[in-house]
């Protein structure tokens, strides 16, 4: 039996979808070895002085920062993801930097008033 | 009457119904996570000077962990492409290392919680410190048998050389003024650090759960309903690589700052 003409344009969507996965999987084994470097990094410049504590900690949180980023975008996919995803993620972000925010303004010592 | 666009992604938002509740949920978990954090960072900076440990956890196990979990958000990402392009046998295989990899991590924390629990301080009625693991098989009822060393001060106590001589050392209990072991109570750090630590935990037991739970007894979705089996494994990949996520930012803070 010859294949029907949509039968044919499945099967090349099928092949393309696989061609697209492995491409992906390439991506993601990428991505995985950049962790990982990244985590003898993170290791590596905590053993590093930097000159101050304060910024041995900013180089640390960098670090991570951009291993988390790399995470998000190719694992979670959200470099791809709907508009509603990002409106989500959106208010996070808002009510994530009013939090630190607020734990930072916290820690200036004028605002706390001392009694006795 | 059936729910609708428990597979079919909604028209408007091109999402199916189960991918916007995790999402959601891990909106949730940020926020969580987050005050968590807060917390850390206003008991390290408002730590008197000198009193916040350092090297009190093993790098080597904490990168050990960090490298297991990386190794498990790749193999649920592959797992899902493998079921995206039709490969039940190779899904089960990365999903089943997976499932190691988690059982792993929990291995490893529990070396390390034991460890903490008997990591023992003794202060000595002459205002000496003894530090070290306690030797159960040589501790007896007049004495206390530890393996471990005589910090100088707190300062030292807080931050031990590495590398420093570990010795034999017995204290006869009459000469005990304290003693206690590192678990939650024993300081901020290592209340802060169970917390966090311990939070995380149960989260990477219940994704290994819910992994495991597809994987196993209803990997039959697969043969019924393909494509929702996929958006089951990717809802439950995303938790995974959350739960990765926050392990990225516990290492370098509680192990390496």
């Amino acid at each position: 039996m010859n294949p029907t003409p949509t039968s044919v344009a499945a099967g090349r969507a099928d092949e393309q979808m696989i061609e697209e996965m492995r491409h992906h999987i390439r991506r993601y084994l990428i991505v995985g070895v950049a962790l990982a470097i990244g985590t003898a990094l993170t290791v590596w410049a905590s053993l590093f002085d930097f000159g101050s504590r304060t910024t041995n900690i900013v180089v640390a949180l960098l670090i991570a920062g951009c291993k988390g980023s790399l995470v998000v975008c190719f694992f979670m996919h959200l470099i791809s993801e709907k508009k509603m995803i990002y409106a989500v993620l959106a208010f996070t972000t808002f009510f994530f930097a009013g939090l630190m925010f607020l734990t930072l303004w916290s820690m200036n010592h004028g605002n706390i008033i001392h009694i006795g | 009457m059936e729910i609708p666009y428990a597979v079919k992604p909604r028209p408007d938002t091109g999402l199916y119904n189960a991918k916007v509740g995790i999402w959601l949920f891990l909106a949730s978990e940020v926020m969580l996570f987050g005050a968590l954090f807060c917390s850390y960072i206003l008991l390290r900076v408002n730590a008197p000077e000198g009193l916040w440990p350092h090297h009190w956890l093993s790098i080597p196990l904490g990168m050990t962990n960090t490298l297991v979990l990386i190794a498990s958000s790749v193999t649920v990402v592959l797992s899902w492409a493998s079921l995206k392009m039709g490969n039940f046998k190779r899904y089960k295989i990365y999903q089943g290392i997976t499932i190691l990899c988690a059982l792993t991590f929990l291995s490893i924390k529990s070396v390390e919680y034991h460890d903490k629990f008997v990591h023992y301080n003794i202060v000595l009625k002459d205002g000496r410190v003894a530090d070290g693991h306690l030797q159960k098989a040589e501790t007896n009822d007049k004495t206390v048998a530890l393996e471990g060393w005589w910090p100088k001060d707190q300062a030292e106590l807080m931050n031990p050389p590495l590398g420093h001589a570990e010795e034999k050392i017995e204290i006869a209990r009459d000469q005990i003024k304290t003693m206690d072991n590192y678990g939650p109570w024993h300081h901020t750090y290592t209340a802060i650090y169970f917390t966090l630590t311990g939070l995380h935990a149960l989260h990477v037991i219940a994704g290994a759960i819910v992994i495991f739970a597809i994987w196993g007894p209803l990997a039959k979705v697969w043969e019924q309903d393909p494509e929702r089996y996929i958006n089951r494994v990717e809802v439950s990949g995303l938790f995974w690589h959350f739960v990765d996520l926050i392990w990225i930012f516990l290492f370098p803070v509680l192990y390496l700052l």
